[in-house]
Parts: C-alpha cells; structure tokens; sequence
C-alpha cells in the first residue's frame, strides 16, 4: 500500500477523561482511509502527547475530551508543540465542547473542532484538504 | 405451546397473509431491512408458530416465581415502584447538596451520586492530573470532610443512594459508612449501591487504577464486608450501561455484564469462605435503556431468565433471592443528539417506558441538555416528571409485564436470550471474563460494533432525527449550567485547610496500616474506615493500592 503523502496523524485522548468511543472510531476511519495512525491510549497528559507527537513526526495531532477540561488542555497541548519548535504540527479537537468556547480555542491554536454528529467522511476529507505531510 | 392444529392453522393463515402481502403493489417492504438498533433483524409479523417451541411456564411464567422473566416481585409495580434515582453530581459537594434536596422536593425517591474524574480516578483536587477537570463531571469529593458537606441533612437512614465510583468504591463507601454511623443511622438499616465493577471499566469505562486481578480481589473485599456488617448494601452494580454506551450492541451488553457477574461470584467463592447464598442476593445490575423500544424490553426479560438460570443451574444456590435479578436502568446518553436537543426529551421518554415495561426496579431518565453539559435544572425536572407521568398517568403499571404472551416479544426474548449465551459459552471456553479481558476480546466486539453503527449512520441506513435527517440550520443555542471557575480553588483552598487541620501522624499510620492489609490479604475495608475517619485523602488511600498492585495503562487498542 502507498502511503506516501498520506497524513501520519497521532490521536489521544487528553486528561482524565476514559470516553474513547469516537477517538476509536476515527482511528478506524483514518487507518481505513490509509492515513498512518498512532492512537496514545487514555489518560494522557499535555507533556506526553506534545512529546509524542514530535518524536513520532507526526503531521496532525487529534485530541479528545469530553470531561469538559478541553480549555486547559488543549491549548496546553498547542503551547508544548509551539514552545518545542513543532510549529508545522496542526492541532484538531474534538468531544463535548461548547459553541463558545470554539473561537477561543481556534484562537488560541486549534485548527479546527469535530463535534458531536458530524460525519466521518467530513473529518477525512478536511484532513485530506488541509494536512499536507 | 400450542396444538397441531392451532399450528397449521396458522401456516395456513401465513400462506394467505403472504400472498396479500406480495398482491400490495404499494409495499415497499420486500427490499428493505427492517432491524434494531442492535441490528438484529425483525421480521414483519411474529405468529405462534415462532415461539411453538416455549413453554408458559417455565419460559414465560409468573412474577415472583423462577426463572423471574415477567419479574423478581410477585406483585410487581403494583406492590412497589421503581425508584425514580435521578444520577447527579456536579461543582463542589455543597452545589451537589443543594440539587439533591430539590431533587427529593421534586419527587425524587433515592439517590444516585456522579463524581468529577479526579475523584473517579483517585485523584485529589490538587493532583496535577486535576487541573481544569474539578467539579466539572460530577462533584468533588476528596476527604470526610467533603462527604459531610454533600449529605448534610440527607437522612440516611430513610433514603438510599447509589455512587457511581469503581477504582476508589471502598473509599467512598468507607465516607458513607462514617457518616452514616456518626449520624446514628446504622450499618444494618443503611441502604444504597457502590457500583464497584472493575471489569467493565476494563472493558468500557475506562476509570482505571490496578491491573484486573488486585480490582476482583478489591471487590471481593466489599462484598465480603457488605454481607457481613451492611446486610442492606448492593456492593456491586454489574454494569452493561457503559458496554453498551461505548457501542455494543444489546445482545453484547447483556452478554458481558452476566459474563462479568459470573466472574464476581466465582471471585468471592474462591477467595472468601462465603456461601453463594450468604452473598448473591445483594449483587445487583445496571443496564442501558436504548432507543430501539422492544429489543429493550426483550433484553431485560432475557436477563433476569439468564441470571435465574446461572444462579441456580451452575452456581447452586438455594435461596430464591439468590436467583433474582435486580436492575437500575439509565436512558441511553449515547442514543441523544446535539442537535435540536428538546427531541432528547421524546427519546428519554420512549426509552423509560422500555425500562418500565421491562421491569426495571430503579431509573434514572437522562435530561435533553446531557449531549452539551450537565443538567440544567429546567431540564433534570422534565427528566423526572418524565417518570412521574410514566407512573401516575398511562397505566402501564396495572398490570405485570404486560408484554408477555406477545409473539413478538417472546420471540424476540427468546433469540435475545440464545444470542447471549453464545457470548457466554465463547468468554467461558476462554477462561472467563478476565481471561477475555486480558486478551482484549470484548474491547474489540465493542469497538466493532461502534464502528458499523458509524457507518450505517454516515450511510444513512439508520437515522437519527436532527443529526442525519431533518436537520434544522441555524439552531439558536438553549441555556446550559456552566461550571463556576471558583470551584476548583474553593476545592482546593477546603483541602488546604482539612490537611492542615488532620492530625498527619494518625493519617500516615492509618495508610500504614492499609498498606498492610493490602499485603496480608486482609480485608481491606476496615483499615479504609480508619484511614477516612482520619481525613485522609482520596488519593492518598488510592496511591496505597496503586504502589501495593500496581497501575494499569489502557492499551489503547482500537
């Protein structure tokens, strides 16, 4: 199989949240699509993922929470990578997030955020789109 | 069940039906696939000849009377109610008193407690792993202190209450005896559920903290405490909700929650010297009440016929109340849209009546905001008096299962029950339960079976109204209950203050002492007590177990 210019995407559930349902089910469409997946596991702090993602060169990291921290924790994830000089890894979210916190977290370096209901097929082709490994 | 002739009348009548049928130009049906949610297919009429081979008595039979498929209470709802046990939990546990007394001004009849993660997973507020998450699942509960401040003027002695916490159940259970004890009511009156059922969590909910064997050996421990000092106390709730909420299907939910009470009462019998009667009629369910109506009300009547079975058949217990099944029943969160949340309302509605119809003997009905955040209390009282209406107004509960002799229903039961026992047989030719977990057997049906209801979703072949069909654009967004920033410094300064205040000698001395216990084999409740009583902390009776059994990581398959 050519994985060549195909996303190498690491998923991970961030914080203390053990819903991993749709982290799961993404990490089956992406592998399905062809996409190179590394799934952390739970239970991961911001350190681990940020230091995951770059020893691992990863294109596009997905992060996962549904316990609510999602504001802290992401943007702590987005802030390791930048200080860390991984200024090329893009940072996508998704779980049980508020319409108001979106902006904020965008702003703060979250690409983009999948909430609940949308479609498989609508994340594997934004990824296609915007992630150029 | 039914005569010679009686059956060929009815393949007689099959016959004609069938060719009216396929006469009806306007029918559609033949092509499409009418299934369950489950995907389990249905076919489009159930007759005698489906369920010829049952018998009434020993397959359907009477409420009361083995194997307690119309129901474990002769009388049924007529006798006794459900409890209308509404789960809540959030913000500091003066926040989570102040909604469990309106609750109970609501109408509410027990207690059901949900914690935040840090305290799900043994972690104190002040853990750095805490950071951002207190209070914001559930409340907060890191010592006594905080225990005496969620119950304050609860009366224990008149009300039950459940608490949703696995890792760290002896902890909290450990709160509740010393609070109930200080307050006068008890340890033989007390009554409640510490869920307490470490495979699931392996399986699917994922709040972890030592490897399978040491979190069985814990449970042991509990169970064995609870039959001898709190004879009133369900010391585990095994579940099939958060199986079937990370995507199984009702036959594997049904399936790995009696595989995984099979492991409880061969954990006890191996490791206590305790008679399956002395402890079997305190173990109790939790199921999930999914969208698909009937498959549901197969399913709870399949489970209480299996677990009569189990308990009789292969572990030989005697007492009649060894063999009943008794069951809480959540509505499906999993089954709620984001989207135009106030259809959640119809869906939680739908889904308590199958729980009703089905028998369950306690309910907690989801509220129509749970998709984007806890409950508002707008929406936790249309949850409740979805319950209420239920009860008073439609009359489902005049009579006793009032489904039963329905071809469908027994039919469906049926094929319900044989599909479970496959799973069963196939977990057991494995060694059992642990011996699947380890091997990452039912991690892996679940995940299966996520993943293809996904796809029928995003295929269309199965339709949730708002999200794939009927969708509204521009949704004005509803009110919901927002987290206060100050609880988590309000948590912290009140742990600050407990630590500082607690004599720290008697603490370490009491951890000591459990440390040893854990070592020894020992029950390890008594020296929980002694540890709780001294305000130690959550985390720090939870770091004990973790460096005496070790930590699990969740493998992160997928």
């Amino acid at each position: 199989m050519n994985s060549e210019n195909k996303a190498r995407v690491l998923l991970a559930k961030v914080g203390l949240d053990g819903h991993d349902r749709g982290v799961k089910i993404i990490a089956r469409a992406f592998r399905d699509t062809g996409f190179e997946v590394i799934y952390t596991g739970l239970h991961q702090m911001p350190e681990q993922i940020a230091t995951t993602a770059i020893q691992e060169d990863v294109d596009l990291v997905g992060l996962s929470c549904l316990s609510g921290a999602h504001m802290h924790l992401f943007t702590e994830v987005v802030r390791l990578l930048r200080e860390n000089g991984a200024n090329n890894i893009i940072v996508i979210g998704g779980g049980i997030i508020p319409w108001e916190d979106i902006p904020k977290l965008k702003e703060a370096g979250i690409k983009e955020l999948f909430l609940a209901g949308t479609p498989l097929t609508e994340i594997v082709e934004w990824v296609e789109r915007e992630v150029k490994p | 069940m039914f005569t010679a002739k009686i059956l060929n009348q009815v393949r007689q009548g099959m016959k004609r039906w069938l060719q009216v049928a396929e006469n009806n130009a306007a029918d559609i049906s033949k092509d499409k696939r009418f299934s369950t949610v489950s995907d389990l297919a249905i076919k489009p009429i159930y007759t005698p000849e489906d369920i010829k081979d049952s018998d009434f008595d020993s397959g359907t039979g009477y409420p009361g009377i083995y194997p307690f498929t119309r129901g474990c209470q002769p009388t049924g709802y007529r006798g006794r109610l459900w409890t209308y046990r509404m789960f809540s939990g959030f913000g500091t546990a003066a926040d989570t008193n102040r909604r469990w007394h309106q609750l109970l001004k609501d109408g509410e009849t027990g207690l059901s407690t949900a914690f935040d993660f840090p305290t799900l997973m043994g972690y104190d507020s002040d853990s750095p792993k805490a950071t951002a998450e207190v209070g914001r699942c559930g409340v907060a509960i890191d010592t006594l202190a905080d225990f005496e401040i969620l119950t304050r003027n609860i009366p224990l002695d008149k009300v039950t209450t459940s608490m949703t916490i696995n890792p760290p159940a002896s902890v909290l259970w450990a709160m509740y005896l010393v609070v109930a004890e200080r307050r006068g009511a008890g340890w033989d009156k007390i009554g409640g559920t510490i869920q307490n059922d470490m495979l699931k969590e392996f399986i699917a909910q994922k709040t972890l903290m030592c490897p399978p064997e040491p979190s069985v050996r814990l449970i042991s421990d509990t169970i064995e405490f609870g039959t001898r000092y709190v004879p009133k106390w369900n010391t585990v709730s095994i579940s099939g909700y958060h199986i079937r909420e990370a995507g199984s299907t009702a036959v594997q939910e049904l399936a790995f929650t009696l595989a995984d009470g099979i492991a409880y009462v061969q954990g006890v019998i191996e490791r206590k010297n305790l008679e399956v009667d002395a402890f079997a009629p305190r173990l109790s369910f939790f199921f999930d009440s999914h969208i698909d109506l009937f498959e549901e009300i197969a399913k709870f009547r399949a489970a209480r016929r299996m677990w009569a079975r189990i308990m009789r058949d292969k572990f030989k217990a005697k007492n009649p109340r060894s063999w009943w099944m008794r069951f809480h029943t959540q509505t499906a969160g999993c089954s709620l849209s984001a989207q135009q949340p106030f259809n959640n309302i119809v869906r939680t509605t739908t889904e308590a009546l199958a729980a009703v119809l089905g028998g369950t003997q306690s309910l907690h009905t989801n509220s129509m905001d749970e998709v984007l955040a806890l409950p508002s209390e707008f929406a936790v009282n249309i949850a409740l008096r979805t319950q209420q209406i239920i009860a008073e107004e439609t009359g489902v509960i005049n009579t006793i299962d009032p489904l039963a002799g329905s071809y469908f229903i027994e039919a469906l039961t049926n094929e319900i029950e044989e599909k479970a026992w496959e799973y069963i047989e196939k977990i057991g030719e494995m060694g059992g339960m642990l011996a699947a977990i380890n091997r990452g057997f039912p991690q892996a049906e679940i995940a299966s079976a996520a993943y293809h209801f996904q796809q029928q979703i995003d295929k269309k072949e199965r339709v949730v109204v708002g999200v794939n069909k009927h969708v509204a654009v521009g949704e004005a967004p509803i009110e919901l209950l927002k987290i206060d920033e100050r609880v988590e410094s309000e948590q912290l300064n009140r742990l600050r203050e407990v630590k500082r205040a607690r004599d720290n000698r008697k603490v370490a001395q009491t951890l000591n002492n459990l440390r040893m216990a854990c070592k020894n084999g020992q029950n390890i409740m008594p020296y929980v007590i002694e540890a709780v009583k001294e305000y130690a902390t959550e985390q720090e009776i939870c770091d004990v177990y973790r460096d005496v059994f070790g930590e699990y990581q969740d493998p992160g398959f997928y």
